[in-house]
Protein backbone atom coordinates (compact mmCIF):
# COMPACT_ATOMS: atom_id res chain seq x y z
CA UNK A 1 0.00 0.00 0.00
CA UNK A 2 2.80 2.25 1.04
CA UNK A 3 6.28 1.65 0.12
CA UNK A 4 8.85 4.14 1.39
CA UNK A 5 12.18 4.24 0.19
CA UNK A 6 15.62 6.46 1.04
CA UNK A 7 12.94 9.59 1.28
CA UNK A 8 14.08 12.74 2.57
CA UNK A 9 13.05 16.11 2.76
CA UNK A 10 15.03 19.48 3.18
CA UNK A 11 13.28 22.89 4.02
CA UNK A 12 15.63 25.82 3.02
CA UNK A 13 15.07 28.53 6.19
CA UNK A 14 16.54 31.38 5.19
CA UNK A 15 19.85 30.19 4.09
CA UNK A 16 20.05 27.30 6.91
CA UNK A 17 19.06 23.71 5.48
CA UNK A 18 16.65 22.31 7.79
CA UNK A 19 17.12 18.41 7.08
CA UNK A 20 13.71 17.41 8.41
CA UNK A 21 13.64 13.98 6.94
CA UNK A 22 16.94 11.93 6.07
CA UNK A 23 16.47 8.69 4.43
CA UNK A 24 13.07 7.28 5.53
CA UNK A 25 12.47 3.24 4.82
CA UNK A 26 9.28 2.36 5.64
CA UNK A 27 6.25 -0.34 4.16
CA UNK A 28 2.90 -0.19 5.10
CA UNK A 29 0.39 -3.21 3.95
CA UNK A 30 -3.14 -2.59 3.15
CA UNK A 31 -5.63 -3.14 6.53
CA UNK A 32 -2.41 -2.45 8.89
CA UNK A 33 -2.54 -0.10 11.41
CA UNK A 34 0.69 1.49 11.96
CA UNK A 35 1.84 3.99 15.04
CA UNK A 36 4.68 6.54 14.13
CA UNK A 37 6.04 7.21 17.43
CA UNK A 38 8.58 9.49 18.20
CA UNK A 39 9.88 12.80 19.83
CA UNK A 40 9.52 16.18 18.84
CA UNK A 41 11.27 17.70 15.79
CA UNK A 42 11.91 13.50 14.82
CA UNK A 43 9.71 13.50 11.39
CA UNK A 44 7.12 12.07 11.87
CA UNK A 45 4.61 15.54 10.89
CA UNK A 46 7.02 16.23 7.81
CA UNK A 47 6.28 12.51 7.16
CA UNK A 48 2.56 12.92 7.71
CA UNK A 49 2.40 15.81 5.16
CA UNK A 50 4.48 14.38 2.46
CA UNK A 51 2.31 10.94 2.89
CA UNK A 52 -0.92 13.73 2.66
CA UNK A 53 0.67 14.98 -0.39
CA UNK A 54 0.47 18.57 1.16
CA UNK A 55 4.09 18.87 0.35
CA UNK A 56 6.52 17.16 -2.09
CA UNK A 57 9.02 14.72 -0.88
CA UNK A 58 13.23 16.52 -1.86
CA UNK A 59 14.58 12.80 -2.99
CA UNK A 60 13.86 9.11 -2.41
CA UNK A 61 10.39 7.45 -3.70
CA UNK A 62 7.62 7.38 -1.82
CA UNK A 63 4.61 4.90 -3.56
CA UNK A 64 0.85 5.12 -2.35
CA UNK A 65 -0.04 1.82 -4.28
CA UNK A 66 1.18 2.69 -8.21
CA UNK A 67 1.24 6.38 -7.56
CA UNK A 68 5.00 7.65 -6.80
CA UNK A 69 4.55 11.07 -4.94
CA UNK A 70 7.84 12.44 -5.92
CA UNK A 71 6.61 12.66 -9.68
CA UNK A 72 3.32 14.04 -8.78
CA UNK A 73 2.50 17.92 -9.87
CA UNK A 74 0.91 20.23 -7.20
CA UNK A 75 -2.38 19.08 -9.13
CA UNK A 76 -2.18 15.67 -8.53
CA UNK A 77 -1.22 16.09 -4.80
CA UNK A 78 -4.23 18.00 -4.75
CA UNK A 79 -6.22 15.15 -6.76
CA UNK A 80 -4.39 12.50 -4.04
CA UNK A 81 -5.74 14.06 -0.88
CA UNK A 82 -9.09 14.29 -2.85
CA UNK A 83 -9.18 10.96 -3.36
CA UNK A 84 -6.44 8.44 -1.58
CA UNK A 85 -5.93 10.20 1.81
CA UNK A 86 -7.88 11.22 4.65
CA UNK A 87 -6.91 13.86 7.22
CA UNK A 88 -7.31 13.58 11.11
CA UNK A 89 -6.20 16.30 13.08
CA UNK A 90 -4.61 17.36 16.32
CA UNK A 91 -6.88 20.14 16.49
CA UNK A 92 -9.88 18.14 14.99
CA UNK A 93 -9.25 21.46 11.93
CA UNK A 94 -13.62 21.25 11.82
CA UNK A 95 -15.43 24.47 9.49
CA UNK A 96 -16.85 26.56 12.17
CA UNK A 97 -19.57 27.74 10.35
CA UNK A 98 -20.51 24.66 9.14
CA UNK A 99 -22.38 21.99 10.89
CA UNK A 100 -21.36 18.18 11.86
CA UNK A 101 -23.17 17.13 9.00
CA UNK A 102 -21.77 19.43 6.54
CA UNK A 103 -18.73 19.28 7.64
CA UNK A 104 -19.02 15.91 6.33
CA UNK A 105 -21.12 16.87 3.09
CA UNK A 106 -18.50 19.33 1.94
CA UNK A 107 -15.53 16.75 1.77
CA UNK A 108 -18.29 14.79 -0.43
CA UNK A 109 -18.37 17.41 -2.43
CA UNK A 110 -14.77 18.30 -2.98
CA UNK A 111 -14.39 14.27 -3.76
CA UNK A 112 -16.96 15.21 -6.75
CA UNK A 113 -19.93 13.17 -4.93
CA UNK A 114 -23.18 13.39 -4.84
CA UNK A 115 -26.13 11.64 -3.78
CA UNK A 116 -26.60 9.94 -0.32
CA UNK A 117 -23.65 8.31 1.51
CA UNK A 118 -22.94 4.39 0.82
CA UNK A 119 -24.29 1.70 3.97
CA UNK A 120 -20.75 1.67 4.68
CA UNK A 121 -20.09 4.83 5.77
CA UNK A 122 -23.70 5.28 7.64
CA UNK A 123 -22.39 2.29 9.85
CA UNK A 124 -19.21 3.77 10.62
CA UNK A 125 -21.24 6.90 11.60
CA UNK A 126 -22.99 4.24 13.88
CA UNK A 127 -19.92 3.45 15.60
CA UNK A 128 -18.65 6.66 15.42
CA UNK A 129 -21.95 7.27 18.00
CA UNK A 130 -22.03 11.42 16.42
CA UNK A 131 -25.37 10.22 14.46
CA UNK A 132 -27.42 12.63 17.37
CA UNK A 133 -24.95 15.17 16.76
CA UNK A 134 -24.86 16.12 13.13
CA UNK A 135 -26.91 19.32 13.04
CA UNK A 136 -24.49 20.79 15.64
CA UNK A 137 -22.12 23.23 14.78
CA UNK A 138 -18.59 22.36 16.17
CA UNK A 139 -19.17 25.12 19.15
CA UNK A 140 -21.77 23.20 20.49
CA UNK A 141 -19.32 19.94 20.30
CA UNK A 142 -17.31 18.45 22.41
CA UNK A 143 -13.57 17.98 21.97
CA UNK A 144 -14.40 14.17 21.93
CA UNK A 145 -17.29 14.87 19.29
CA UNK A 146 -15.51 17.02 17.10
CA UNK A 147 -12.65 14.41 16.46
CA UNK A 148 -14.92 11.61 16.11
CA UNK A 149 -16.95 14.17 13.08
CA UNK A 150 -13.34 14.99 11.98
CA UNK A 151 -13.18 11.06 11.73
CA UNK A 152 -15.99 11.08 9.64
CA UNK A 153 -15.37 13.66 7.12
CA UNK A 154 -11.67 11.49 6.87
CA UNK A 155 -13.54 8.40 5.49
CA UNK A 156 -16.41 9.31 3.93
CA UNK A 157 -14.79 9.14 0.63
CA UNK A 158 -13.24 5.77 1.57
CA UNK A 159 -9.35 6.98 1.31
CA UNK A 160 -6.90 3.95 0.90
CA UNK A 161 -5.07 5.94 3.97
CA UNK A 162 -6.49 7.57 6.59
CA UNK A 163 -3.41 9.63 8.26
CA UNK A 164 -3.99 10.65 12.03
CA UNK A 165 -1.63 13.74 13.61
CA UNK A 166 -2.56 13.44 17.30
CA UNK A 167 -5.26 12.22 17.06
CA UNK A 168 -5.76 12.65 21.16
CA UNK A 169 -3.50 15.26 21.39
CA UNK A 170 -5.76 17.46 22.30
CA UNK A 171 -8.35 15.24 24.29
CA UNK A 172 -8.85 13.71 28.14
CA UNK A 173 -7.89 10.02 28.99
CA UNK A 174 -11.25 9.13 28.65
CA UNK A 175 -11.93 10.88 25.10
CA UNK A 176 -8.77 9.62 23.89
CA UNK A 177 -9.28 5.93 24.63
CA UNK A 178 -12.86 6.18 22.98
CA UNK A 179 -11.03 7.64 19.65
CA UNK A 180 -8.36 5.46 19.83
CA UNK A 181 -11.02 2.53 20.36
CA UNK A 182 -12.93 3.71 16.75
CA UNK A 183 -10.13 3.87 15.16
CA UNK A 184 -8.86 0.56 15.94
CA UNK A 185 -12.59 -0.35 15.17
CA UNK A 186 -12.46 1.31 11.73
CA UNK A 187 -9.03 -0.94 11.09
CA UNK A 188 -10.97 -3.96 12.05
CA UNK A 189 -14.16 -3.35 11.11
CA UNK A 190 -13.69 -2.29 7.69
CA UNK A 191 -10.49 -2.98 6.73
CA UNK A 192 -9.38 0.48 6.99
CA UNK A 193 -5.66 1.26 6.26
CA UNK A 194 -4.11 3.82 8.91
CA UNK A 195 -1.43 5.27 9.80
CA UNK A 196 -1.03 7.63 13.22
CA UNK A 197 1.27 10.00 14.75
CA UNK A 198 1.42 9.84 18.01
CA UNK A 199 4.34 10.92 20.27
CA UNK A 200 1.75 9.29 23.43
CA UNK A 201 3.41 5.65 24.02
CA UNK A 202 -0.30 4.32 25.18
CA UNK A 203 -1.90 5.65 22.52
CA UNK A 204 0.94 4.00 20.11
CA UNK A 205 0.17 0.52 21.37
CA UNK A 206 -3.22 0.63 19.55
CA UNK A 207 -1.78 0.07 16.29
CA UNK A 208 -0.93 -3.29 14.78
CA UNK A 209 3.04 -1.86 14.98
CA UNK A 210 4.57 0.49 16.01
CA UNK A 211 7.35 2.80 14.12
CA UNK A 212 9.62 4.81 16.11
CA UNK A 213 11.25 7.85 14.30
CA UNK A 214 14.29 9.76 15.63
CA UNK A 215 16.50 12.65 14.00
CA UNK A 216 14.38 12.31 10.25
CA UNK A 217 15.38 8.27 10.19
CA UNK A 218 12.96 5.44 11.06
CA UNK A 219 15.13 4.14 14.41
CA UNK A 220 14.02 0.17 14.58
CA UNK B 1 -22.37 22.47 -0.78
CA UNK B 2 -20.23 25.56 -1.53
CA UNK B 3 -22.80 27.39 -1.66
CA UNK B 4 -24.16 26.96 1.81
CA UNK B 5 -20.51 27.41 2.94
CA UNK B 6 -20.55 31.08 0.46
CA UNK B 7 -23.90 31.88 3.21
CA UNK B 8 -22.73 30.14 6.68
CA UNK B 9 -19.23 32.72 6.18
CA UNK B 10 -21.17 35.54 5.41
CA UNK B 11 -23.44 34.72 8.33
CA UNK B 12 -20.65 34.11 10.33
CA UNK B 13 -19.44 38.06 10.25
CA UNK B 14 -23.01 39.49 9.62
CA UNK B 15 -21.60 43.60 10.18
CA UNK B 16 -19.09 42.83 8.02
CA UNK B 17 -21.23 41.71 5.35
CA UNK B 18 -23.82 44.17 6.17
CA UNK B 19 -20.79 46.72 5.50
CA UNK B 20 -19.90 45.77 2.64
CA UNK B 21 -23.50 44.93 1.01
CA UNK B 22 -24.18 48.76 2.13
CA UNK B 23 -21.25 50.00 1.05
CA UNK B 24 -21.55 48.39 -2.36
CA UNK B 25 -25.33 49.51 -2.19
CA UNK B 26 -24.05 53.44 -1.93
CA UNK B 27 -22.09 53.07 -5.56
CA UNK B 28 -25.76 51.42 -6.77
CA UNK B 29 -27.44 54.57 -5.25
CA UNK B 30 -25.08 56.86 -6.63
CA UNK B 31 -26.38 55.52 -10.04
CA UNK B 32 -29.44 55.12 -9.95
CA UNK B 33 -29.95 58.61 -8.32
CA UNK B 34 -27.60 60.16 -11.39
CA UNK B 35 -29.39 58.27 -13.79
CA UNK B 36 -33.01 58.91 -11.91
CA UNK B 37 -32.74 62.57 -11.43
CA UNK B 38 -31.01 63.10 -14.96
CA UNK B 39 -34.37 61.06 -16.50
CA UNK B 40 -36.38 63.23 -14.32
CA UNK B 41 -35.68 66.13 -15.54
CA UNK B 42 -35.35 65.54 -19.15
CA UNK B 43 -38.41 64.01 -18.74
CA UNK B 44 -40.00 67.00 -16.93
CA UNK B 45 -37.93 69.17 -20.06
CA UNK B 46 -40.22 67.36 -22.63
CA UNK B 47 -43.03 67.49 -20.84
CA UNK B 48 -43.09 71.33 -20.35
CA UNK B 49 -42.36 71.50 -23.63
CA UNK B 50 -45.17 69.57 -25.07
CA UNK B 51 -47.32 71.23 -22.33
CA UNK B 52 -46.83 74.18 -24.70
CA UNK B 53 -48.71 72.77 -27.65
CA UNK B 54 -46.34 73.34 -30.26
CA UNK B 55 -45.47 71.51 -32.82
CA UNK B 56 -42.43 72.76 -34.10
CA UNK B 57 -39.72 74.82 -32.25
CA UNK B 58 -37.18 78.26 -33.07
CA UNK B 59 -34.24 78.32 -31.12
CA UNK B 60 -31.21 81.12 -32.74
CA UNK B 61 -28.11 79.92 -33.75
CA UNK B 62 -25.46 78.01 -31.89
CA UNK B 63 -28.07 77.48 -29.13
CA UNK B 64 -28.65 74.35 -27.65
CA UNK B 65 -31.16 71.99 -27.48
CA UNK B 66 -31.54 71.40 -23.67
CA UNK B 67 -30.76 74.75 -21.98
CA UNK B 68 -33.44 77.29 -23.61
CA UNK B 69 -32.03 79.92 -21.03
CA UNK B 70 -28.44 79.71 -22.46
CA UNK B 71 -27.96 83.71 -22.74
CA UNK B 72 -28.61 83.20 -26.60
CA UNK B 73 -31.22 85.01 -28.41
CA UNK B 74 -32.83 86.30 -31.35
CA UNK B 75 -34.60 89.46 -32.33
CA UNK B 76 -38.70 89.11 -31.32
CA UNK B 77 -39.47 90.07 -34.95
CA UNK B 78 -38.37 86.73 -36.39
CA UNK B 79 -41.49 85.34 -34.67
CA UNK B 80 -43.66 87.46 -37.83
CA UNK B 81 -41.14 85.88 -40.49
CA UNK B 82 -42.54 82.62 -38.98
CA UNK B 83 -45.98 83.92 -38.82
CA UNK B 84 -46.07 84.07 -42.60
CA UNK B 85 -45.24 80.59 -43.53
CA UNK B 86 -47.94 78.76 -45.00
CA UNK B 87 -49.61 76.40 -42.26
CA UNK B 88 -48.90 78.39 -39.52
CA UNK B 89 -51.45 78.86 -37.10
CA UNK B 90 -49.94 80.43 -34.22
CA UNK B 91 -46.54 81.77 -33.37
CA UNK B 92 -45.27 82.89 -29.88
CA UNK B 93 -41.85 83.98 -29.01
CA UNK B 94 -40.73 83.92 -25.18
CA UNK B 95 -37.49 85.08 -23.35
CA UNK B 96 -36.10 82.17 -21.23
CA UNK B 97 -34.48 83.55 -18.52
CA UNK B 98 -31.93 82.47 -15.73
CA UNK B 99 -33.11 84.69 -12.76
CA UNK B 100 -31.45 82.50 -9.83
CA UNK B 101 -30.57 82.30 -7.12
CA UNK B 102 -31.03 78.07 -7.41
CA UNK B 103 -28.75 76.93 -10.34
CA UNK B 104 -32.49 76.06 -12.01
CA UNK B 105 -34.06 78.99 -11.08
CA UNK B 106 -35.40 79.79 -15.13
CA UNK B 107 -38.35 82.00 -15.46
CA UNK B 108 -40.28 82.31 -19.02
CA UNK B 109 -41.15 85.92 -20.18
CA UNK B 110 -44.45 84.67 -22.43
CA UNK B 111 -47.19 87.14 -24.09
CA UNK B 112 -49.68 85.03 -22.14
CA UNK B 113 -52.66 85.48 -24.73
CA UNK B 114 -50.61 83.63 -27.37
CA UNK B 115 -49.41 81.10 -25.03
CA UNK B 116 -53.08 80.61 -23.42
CA UNK B 117 -54.53 80.56 -27.16
CA UNK B 118 -51.18 78.01 -28.35
CA UNK B 119 -51.29 75.66 -25.07
CA UNK B 120 -55.03 76.05 -23.72
CA UNK B 121 -53.86 78.46 -20.91
CA UNK B 122 -53.02 77.82 -17.36
CA UNK B 123 -55.10 75.75 -15.08
CA UNK B 124 -54.77 77.73 -11.62
CA UNK B 125 -54.87 76.14 -8.54
CA UNK B 126 -54.36 79.26 -6.33
CA UNK B 127 -54.54 83.16 -7.44
CA UNK B 128 -55.13 84.37 -11.31
CA UNK B 129 -52.11 85.81 -13.86
CA UNK B 130 -49.61 88.37 -13.77
CA UNK B 131 -50.85 91.87 -14.45
CA UNK B 132 -48.37 94.24 -13.23
CA UNK B 133 -44.45 94.79 -13.77
CA UNK B 134 -43.80 93.13 -10.29
CA UNK B 135 -46.05 89.84 -10.76
CA UNK B 136 -45.10 86.39 -11.39
CA UNK B 137 -46.99 83.32 -11.36
CA UNK B 138 -45.55 79.93 -10.54
CA UNK B 139 -46.02 76.37 -11.19
CA UNK B 140 -47.19 74.02 -7.99
CA UNK B 141 -43.52 72.56 -7.57
CA UNK B 142 -41.61 75.71 -7.83
CA UNK B 143 -44.47 77.30 -5.21
CA UNK B 144 -43.85 74.20 -2.51
CA UNK B 145 -40.16 74.44 -2.90
CA UNK B 146 -40.18 78.31 -2.24
CA UNK B 147 -42.84 77.54 0.00
CA UNK B 148 -44.65 80.41 -1.79
CA UNK B 149 -48.25 81.24 -1.84
CA UNK B 150 -50.66 84.22 -3.63
CA UNK B 151 -49.76 87.76 -1.90
CA UNK B 152 -45.87 86.26 -1.11
CA UNK B 153 -43.13 88.45 -2.09
CA UNK B 154 -40.12 85.67 -3.27
CA UNK B 155 -36.36 86.88 -4.27
CA UNK B 156 -35.42 85.39 -7.38
CA UNK B 157 -32.75 88.30 -8.79
CA UNK B 158 -35.30 90.68 -7.61
CA UNK B 159 -38.31 90.97 -5.83
CA UNK B 160 -41.60 89.23 -7.38
CA UNK B 161 -44.88 89.35 -6.22
CA UNK B 162 -46.78 86.20 -6.63
CA UNK B 163 -50.07 86.47 -8.44
CA UNK B 164 -50.94 82.80 -9.19
CA UNK B 165 -49.90 78.95 -8.40
CA UNK B 166 -50.80 77.16 -11.95
CA UNK B 167 -50.45 73.33 -12.36
CA UNK B 168 -47.13 72.30 -13.62
CA UNK B 169 -45.89 70.50 -17.06
CA UNK B 170 -46.20 74.13 -19.54
CA UNK B 171 -42.95 75.46 -20.73
CA UNK B 172 -41.37 76.67 -17.47
CA UNK B 173 -41.73 76.96 -13.61
CA UNK B 174 -42.05 80.48 -13.44
CA UNK B 175 -44.13 83.33 -15.68
CA UNK B 176 -43.91 86.68 -15.64
CA UNK B 177 -45.01 89.32 -19.09
CA UNK B 178 -42.62 88.89 -21.83
CA UNK B 179 -41.77 92.99 -21.53
CA UNK B 180 -40.90 93.04 -18.05
CA UNK B 181 -38.81 90.16 -18.30
CA UNK B 182 -37.62 92.03 -20.83
CA UNK B 183 -36.76 95.23 -18.96
CA UNK B 184 -35.59 93.52 -16.30
CA UNK B 185 -32.73 92.03 -17.80
CA UNK B 186 -32.02 94.85 -20.35
CA UNK B 187 -32.67 92.53 -23.57
CA UNK B 188 -35.75 94.57 -24.83
CA UNK B 189 -37.02 93.22 -28.35
CA UNK B 190 -34.75 90.17 -27.63
CA UNK B 191 -36.09 86.26 -27.55
CA UNK B 192 -35.15 82.78 -26.79
CA UNK B 193 -37.51 80.43 -28.67
CA UNK B 194 -40.28 80.64 -30.82
CA UNK B 195 -43.07 78.48 -30.32
CA UNK B 196 -45.09 77.65 -33.70
CA UNK B 197 -48.26 75.66 -34.00
CA UNK B 198 -49.16 74.43 -37.64
CA UNK B 199 -52.44 74.61 -38.75
CA UNK B 200 -52.30 70.28 -39.35
CA UNK B 201 -50.15 67.71 -38.18
CA UNK B 202 -49.77 66.24 -41.22
CA UNK B 203 -48.06 69.89 -42.02
CA UNK B 204 -45.46 69.69 -39.56
CA UNK B 205 -42.73 68.21 -41.84
CA UNK B 206 -43.63 70.56 -44.16
CA UNK B 207 -43.80 73.97 -42.12
CA UNK B 208 -40.35 72.84 -40.88
CA UNK B 209 -38.84 72.96 -44.30
CA UNK B 210 -39.81 76.19 -44.93
CA UNK B 211 -38.27 77.54 -41.65
CA UNK B 212 -35.23 76.35 -42.39
CA UNK B 213 -34.95 77.39 -45.79
CA UNK B 214 -36.13 80.75 -45.03
CA UNK B 215 -34.05 81.12 -41.51
CA UNK B 216 -31.02 79.53 -42.26
CA UNK B 217 -28.66 78.59 -39.33
CA UNK B 218 -31.39 78.91 -37.15
CA UNK B 219 -32.35 75.65 -34.88
CA UNK B 220 -35.27 74.24 -35.98
CA UNK B 221 -36.83 71.29 -34.27
CA UNK B 222 -40.24 69.43 -34.41
CA UNK B 223 -41.67 68.41 -30.94
CA UNK B 224 -40.88 64.84 -31.70
CA UNK B 225 -37.49 65.91 -32.73
CA UNK B 226 -36.78 67.54 -29.79
CA UNK B 227 -38.42 65.34 -27.06
CA UNK B 228 -36.20 62.36 -28.36
CA UNK B 229 -32.99 64.61 -27.79
CA UNK B 230 -33.46 65.36 -24.46
CA UNK B 231 -32.04 62.08 -23.42
CA UNK B 232 -28.78 62.02 -21.57
CA UNK B 233 -27.08 60.14 -24.53
CA UNK B 234 -27.69 63.22 -26.08
CA UNK B 235 -25.99 65.75 -23.82
CA UNK B 236 -22.64 65.00 -23.73
CA UNK B 237 -21.53 66.73 -20.48
CA UNK B 238 -24.36 64.66 -18.53
CA UNK B 239 -23.36 61.12 -20.60
CA UNK B 240 -19.63 61.77 -19.09
CA UNK B 241 -21.18 62.72 -15.79
CA UNK B 242 -22.99 59.59 -15.63
CA UNK B 243 -19.44 57.23 -16.70
CA UNK B 244 -17.68 59.15 -13.84
CA UNK B 245 -20.32 58.66 -11.53
CA UNK B 246 -20.39 54.38 -12.83
CA UNK B 247 -16.60 54.71 -12.21
CA UNK B 248 -16.65 56.33 -9.09
CA UNK B 249 -19.74 53.39 -8.02
CA UNK B 250 -17.44 50.24 -9.21
CA UNK B 251 -14.12 51.66 -7.82
CA UNK B 252 -16.17 52.27 -4.19
CA UNK B 253 -17.67 48.29 -4.27
CA UNK B 254 -14.26 47.07 -5.68
CA UNK B 255 -11.90 48.62 -2.47
CA UNK B 256 -14.70 47.58 -0.28
CA UNK B 257 -15.18 44.24 -1.42
CA UNK B 258 -11.44 43.66 -1.72
CA UNK B 259 -10.82 44.69 2.11
CA UNK B 260 -13.57 43.07 3.24
CA UNK B 261 -12.72 39.70 1.14
CA UNK B 262 -9.23 40.05 2.12
CA UNK B 263 -10.27 40.26 6.12
CA UNK B 264 -11.74 37.28 5.39
CA UNK B 265 -9.38 35.62 3.44
CA UNK B 266 -6.57 35.92 6.59
CA UNK B 267 -9.24 35.20 9.11
CA UNK B 268 -10.26 32.07 7.42
CA UNK B 269 -6.48 31.28 6.53
CA UNK B 270 -7.02 28.08 8.24
CA UNK B 271 -10.23 26.88 7.23
CA UNK B 272 -8.74 27.76 3.74
CA UNK B 273 -6.02 25.26 4.59
CA UNK B 274 -8.63 22.46 5.93
CA UNK B 275 -10.43 22.85 2.60
CA UNK B 276 -6.72 22.10 0.74
CA UNK B 277 -6.48 19.20 2.96
CA UNK B 278 -9.43 18.04 1.89
CA UNK B 279 -8.05 18.22 -1.45
CA UNK B 280 -9.89 21.44 -2.44
CA UNK B 281 -8.40 22.68 -5.64
CA UNK B 282 -6.86 26.15 -5.64
CA UNK B 283 -9.84 26.66 -8.66
CA UNK B 284 -12.41 25.59 -5.90
CA UNK B 285 -11.00 28.05 -3.51
CA UNK B 286 -11.31 30.88 -6.24
CA UNK B 287 -15.16 30.06 -6.71
CA UNK B 288 -15.96 29.71 -3.60
CA UNK B 289 -14.84 33.60 -2.67
CA UNK B 290 -16.06 34.82 -6.48
CA UNK B 291 -19.37 33.65 -5.14
CA UNK B 292 -19.44 35.02 -1.89
CA UNK B 293 -18.35 38.48 -3.58
CA UNK B 294 -21.32 38.01 -6.18
CA UNK B 295 -23.83 37.49 -3.09
CA UNK B 296 -21.94 40.62 -1.74
CA UNK B 297 -22.91 42.39 -4.71
CA UNK B 298 -26.60 41.06 -5.32
CA UNK B 299 -27.35 41.90 -1.05
CA UNK B 300 -25.59 45.64 -2.15
CA UNK B 301 -27.71 45.90 -5.50
CA UNK B 302 -30.38 45.08 -3.66
CA UNK B 303 -29.49 47.60 -0.78
CA UNK B 304 -28.90 50.32 -3.32
CA UNK B 305 -32.19 49.72 -4.82
CA UNK B 306 -33.80 50.37 -1.71
CA UNK B 307 -31.74 53.12 -0.69
CA UNK B 308 -32.60 54.54 -3.97
CA UNK B 309 -35.92 54.78 -3.11
CA UNK B 310 -35.21 56.46 0.79
CA UNK B 311 -32.47 59.55 -1.86
CA UNK B 312 -35.76 60.10 -3.94
CA UNK B 313 -37.77 60.71 -1.45
CA UNK B 314 -35.21 63.26 -0.09
CA UNK B 315 -34.58 64.75 -3.67
CA UNK B 316 -38.19 65.06 -4.15
CA UNK B 317 -38.53 66.81 -0.22
CA UNK B 318 -35.71 68.98 -0.31
CA UNK B 319 -34.88 69.64 -4.25
CA UNK B 320 -38.29 69.82 -5.57
CA UNK B 321 -37.48 71.28 -8.89
CA UNK B 322 -35.39 68.32 -9.59
CA UNK B 323 -37.43 65.87 -10.16
CA UNK B 324 -36.09 62.38 -9.47
CA UNK B 325 -37.13 59.13 -11.09
CA UNK B 326 -37.02 55.41 -10.22
CA UNK B 327 -35.37 54.10 -13.84
CA UNK B 328 -36.15 50.42 -13.19
CA UNK B 329 -34.71 49.79 -16.14
CA UNK B 330 -31.30 50.75 -14.81
CA UNK B 331 -31.56 48.12 -12.26
CA UNK B 332 -29.45 44.94 -13.96
CA UNK B 333 -26.74 47.55 -14.95
CA UNK B 334 -26.41 48.75 -11.44
CA UNK B 335 -26.22 44.75 -10.67
CA UNK B 336 -23.81 44.61 -13.14
CA UNK B 337 -21.62 47.46 -12.31
CA UNK B 338 -21.69 46.54 -8.62
CA UNK B 339 -21.43 42.54 -9.38
CA UNK B 340 -18.11 43.27 -11.76
CA UNK B 341 -16.45 45.73 -9.31
CA UNK B 342 -16.98 43.11 -6.17
CA UNK B 343 -15.54 40.50 -8.66
CA UNK B 344 -12.57 42.58 -9.47
CA UNK B 345 -12.19 43.31 -5.69
CA UNK B 346 -12.64 39.75 -4.90
CA UNK B 347 -9.90 38.20 -7.39
CA UNK B 348 -6.70 39.59 -5.42
CA UNK B 349 -7.80 38.09 -1.52
CA UNK B 350 -8.72 35.14 -4.12
CA UNK B 351 -5.77 34.19 -5.82
CA UNK B 352 -3.76 35.44 -2.56
CA UNK B 353 -6.33 32.23 -1.38
CA UNK B 354 -5.66 29.87 -3.81
CA UNK B 355 -2.05 30.34 -4.05
CA UNK B 356 -1.88 29.97 0.03
CA UNK B 357 0.24 26.64 1.64
CA UNK B 358 -1.77 24.31 3.02
CA UNK B 359 0.93 23.59 6.01
CA UNK B 360 1.32 26.70 6.65
CA UNK B 361 -2.74 27.89 6.71
CA UNK B 362 -3.34 24.83 8.91
CA UNK B 363 -0.83 26.02 11.67
CA UNK B 364 -2.05 28.99 11.18
CA UNK B 365 -3.91 30.66 14.63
Amino acid sequence: MIEIRDLTKTYHVGDVDVHALRGVNLSVERGEFVAVAGPSGSGKSTLFHILGGLTPPTSGTVHIGNRDLLAMTDAQRTELRKTTVGFVFQKYNLLPTLTAADNIAIARDIAGKKGETDQQFKDALKLLGIEGRLHHKPRALSGGEQQRVAIARAIVNHPAILLADEPTGNLDSENSRLVLGLLRDLNRRIGQTILMITHDQEAATYGDRIVRMRDGRVAD
Amino acid sequence: MVNRLVLENLKHRPVRTLLSAVAIGVGVTLILTLVGVSRGMLGDVATQRRGTGADIIVRPPDSSVLNLSGGITMPEKVVDVVREQPHVALATGSLMQYVGPGPLDTMAGIHLDEFSAMSGGFHYLEGGPFRGPDDVVLDEVEASGDHASVGQWINKGRKWDVTGVVESGKMSRMFTDIRTLQETYGVLGKISVIWVKVDDPANIDSVKDSLERRLPFYKIYSMDEMTSLLSADNIPILKKFTYVVIGIAAVVGFLFVLLSMYTAVLERTREIGILKALGASPGYILDMLLREAILLAIGGTIAGILMSYGTRVLMNTFVPNMTTVIVKTWWPWAALIAITGSLIGALYPGFKAARQDAIEALSYD
